[in-house]
């Protein structure tokens, strides 16, 4: 290569038909990037439209705040100039602008999502926005006094406070609220009171009991995994189909089965009862709480672990055990400081897997999960349907994609992230 | 019959059947799924198939949701729903965005058999210029006959008594209707309890009612959770759909009966999306399906009141079991002695804020 380098300097090399060497070669070469580039395309452009675009959405959605400034188009700008600090309640000339833009909102009905979106700030708009929109019409001047008799929390500054603070493009609120912060009335920011503060505690929770899942899985797994690896052919396979066989049933079926199993008139409970160990009146609560989400999620997991954890092991030479022993090592020492780490690429690979489905994962913990069993994803899914809220939804969400991301450097520096071995 | 003849005949009929499905027009129809769809489809689908051979209903078991899925799709800007069932609070938040179309009832819906105009026969159920209602449902509280002694519960009071009721509860995982209960159980009139509940110390008497029996509940998401905790045994009352109780008590024969006191009236029904293609024939139907008899007519698959007055009084026999449907219904008199009506006002404005509150409490 050097030499080559060299040798260009000195007299250009060219082909048979006088085209530079340098220029024929890029040229070849070319084409071959192309059609690597070409055969990736498919994959790329997937990942692309299912994976990049929709994050990429979902972290704008989570301060995205456009809708007021476009359906009060003429009410915010004119309220840039109203004091907010002060005590009066704007005068006629905004009410005036407010009233063109409720004429208009209620025509193409973008009123409402205005009112939906105040509501998150402060209760009461949404009926304010609706009922004001309904009778915005027959409205006539002044302004001021036909808003406030239609409904007289125009005539509350706190609602215009509110008003001005959201009437940016953009807002930190939903991140504020998701971590439990709130704004006071002159639009401090402020922690939320004890009985409102939910999100801060869930992640702790979430975060918690997903690391509690993967040492649990890995405890169950290892041995069950170092058992397949050893075995002849014959054996292993059978044992592998026990492994595998709750990974091909459905989720909702092993959900489900756990419920029969675990409740307070189910199995366990029942022959505890019988055979005397457990008085009818103390039977255990098994579910429905966090014993129920750890134990089900961990039945759901444990294939996850077990399947890089034997991959692994399975390279590993029995020789090097017996090697170990032969030059003095206990079984002890020859397994702490010989197979084990042999074992680590498996090992993270198989938590950094249960670990991240773990902190994701919503159907199993709202099945079983009762009031203490409940993540943050159940959270993100009950603003994404039910309470509809989906700037707070994509705030929650875009946390904890960062809080993964923070996790996956820490890892990185630790163990890193070369050290990890699917199979 | 000569082979020609069978041939051509067969021909023909192949033929016919392949140009009937391609002139079929298909409306997609969403709704709850279960029992709840197989009523419908009983008593207004095919009945309106079997009169308009060119439609053909497809069923979408999505109205869990659907408000999600409507705006996701108006985003996207291809809406592919012709009509959603859903619940009458849904059904104004879709109209306060612009995702369903409004409708003049009086126009769209047939009048009841006496000439009664729609706006009258549904009355106070209209609560949204874009909902057509369907059916009253409540959400009331169900017990084990076997778990309470000779006195069986009776009123809400029963419900909050651990002491002469010991043992497990199920409630909504939600603040609606319980805190509504929890203030009638303190003591609260009907009328005054929404006024409460808007200030901050209403909400703490709400919560400090539900504190004494917080340990003892187990809080549920999907309807068919308590009906399943009944019948296990696992609790010994709990709060549910009606129709869902009717079930465990008709169909299943599970030892568990019926309180009603205090249930809470809610509204389910139509909502036509802004931007579906078929709009013609789903005026049509929607006439159809929600007329006098066809409401009347759902009430033999399920224990669900037509939401039209005109239909009270052809509510006849449950179609397979047996049992005079009248006296099931959640509006029928002997049941709604003490009722709640849903304040859709009150809850479109704080259902995000005492929500919060709710899930704070839960979690301390």
């Amino acid at each position: 290569m050097n030499s080559s380098v060299k040798n260009s300097n000195l007299t250009e090399m060219v082909t048979a038909d006088g085209v530079p060497l340098k220029v024929s070669l890029s040229r070849a070469k070319r084409k071959v990037k192309i059609r690597a580039l070409l055969l990736v395309m498919p994959l790329f452009l997937f990942i692309l439209v299912t994976f990049f675009i929709p994050i990429a959405s979902m972290l704008f959605r989570s301060v995205d705040n456009e809708v007021v400034e476009e359906t009060l188009h003429r009410t915010v700008p004119m309220l840039q100039g109203w004091d907010h600090t002060g005590d009066v309640i704007p005068d006629e000339k905004i009410f005036s602008a407010l009233h063109k833009d409720f004429v208009d909102g209620y025509k193409y009905k973008t009123i409402g999502s205005v009112g939906r979106r105040l509501n998150y700030e402060k209760s009461g708009f949404s009926s304010l926005f609706r009922k004001t929109a309904r009778k915005s019409k027959k409205f006539e001047e002044p302004y001021q006094v036909a808003f406030i008799k239609a409904d007289k929390k125009w005539g509350d500054i706190s609602y215009w406070r509110v008003l001005k603070r959201e009437s940016g493009p953009s807002t930190d609120s939903y991140y504020m609220d998701a971590l439990d912060y709130n704004y006071t009335d002159i639009g401090e920011r402020v922690a939320k009171a004890d009985d409102e503060s939910i999100y801060v505690d869930l992640f702790g929770r979430t975060f918690w009991i997903s690391f509690l899942i993967t040492s649990i899985c890995l405890v169950l797994a290892f041995p069950i995994s170092y058992l397949l690896s050893i075995l002849p052919a014959k054996s292993s396979n059978l044992l592998m189909i026990l492994v595998l066989l709750p990974f091909w049933t459905s989720l909702l079926v092993r959900t489900s089965a756990w419920i029969v199993l675990l409740q307070q008139q189910g199995v366990i409970n029942e022959i505890l009862v019988w055979a005397g160990f457990l008085a009818d009146d103390n039977r255990l609560a098994m579910i429905h709480n966090q014993t129920g989400t750890i134990i089900a999620m961990v039945h759901v997991l444990l294939p996850f672990m077990v399947l890089p954890l034997y991959s692994v092991m399975k390279t590993i030479p029995k020789s090097y055990m017996r090697a170990a022993r032969s030059l003095g090592a206990n079984p002890f020492t020859a397994f702490v400081r010989v197979y084990l780490p042999g074992t680590i690429p498996g090992i993270g690979a198989g938590s950094i897997l249960v670990f991240i489905i773990s902190i994701g994962y919503y159907i199993t913990p709202a099945l079983v999960g009762g009031q203490s069993g409940t993540l943050i994803s159940n959270f993100i899914a009950y603003h994404l349907e039910s309470s509809l809220n989906w700037g707070l939804a994509a705030a929650l969400g875009a946390i904890l994609l960062f809080a993964v991301f923070a996790l996956y450097i820490l890892y990185d520096k630790i163990v890193g992230i070369d050290n990890m071995k699917l199979g | 019959m000569n082979k020609f003849v069978k041939q051509t005949l067969l021909a023909t009929a192949v033929t016919a059947a392949i140009v009937s499905t391609a002139v079929a027009k298909e409306l997609v129809v969403v709704s709850w799924g279960g029992a709840y769809t197989f009523s419908q489809q009983k008593a207004y689908y095919e009945p309106y198939m079997a009169n308009n051979p060119g439609i053909s209903i497809i069923n979408d078991d999505s109205s869990n949701g659907a408000i999600a899925k409507l705006r996701a799709m108006k985003e996207a800007g291809v809406v592919t729903w012709d009509l959603v069932d859903t619940v009458a609070s849904d059904a104004i938040l879709a109209c306060d965005e612009g995702l369903a179309q409004e409708v003049d009832h009086d126009i769209v819906l047939a009048k009841a058999p006496d000439g009664t105009l729609p706006s009258v026969d549904f009355g106070a159920f209209l609560v949204s210029p874009c909902f057509i209602p369907e059916v009253i449902y409540s959400t009331t509280i169900g017990y084990r006959t076997d778990n309470v002694g000779s006195t069986p519960p009776t009123t809400i009071h029963d419900f909050f008594d651990l002491k002469k009721y010991p043992g497990k509860r199920s409630l909504e995982k939600k603040a609606q209707n319980n805190l509504e209960w929890a203030l009638l159980a303190d003591g609260v009139g009907k009328e005054e309890v929404y006024g409460i509940l808007g200030t901050n110390e209403g909400v703490k008497r709400a919560f400090a009612k539900l504190d004494t029996i917080k340990d003892q509940v187990i809080w549920w998401e999907k309807g068919a959770q308590t009906p399943q905790l009944l019948a296990d045994g696992e609790i010994v009352m709990g709060s549910t759909y009606n129709g869902r109780l009717f079930g465990v008590i008709h169909a299943e024969k599970q030892p568990v009966a019926m309180m009603w006191d205090w249930q809470v009236f809610d509204i389910d029904g139509w909502i036509i999306p802004k931007g579906g293609e078929n709009e013609a024939e789903v005026m049509k139907f929607i006439k159809f399906a929600t007329d006098t008899q066809r409401l009347a007519d759902q009430a033999k698959y399920i224990s669900y009141g037509p939401a039209r007055i005109s239909s009270a009084k052809f509510i006849g026999k449950h179609a397979v079991l047996d049992i005079d449907m009248a006296k099931h219904m959640p509006t029928a008199p002997e049941n709604a002695g003490n009722v709640l009506l849903y304040n859709y006002e009150f809850w479109a404005d704080n259902v995000d804020d005492l929500n919060a509150k709710f899930h704070a409490w839960l979690a301390n």
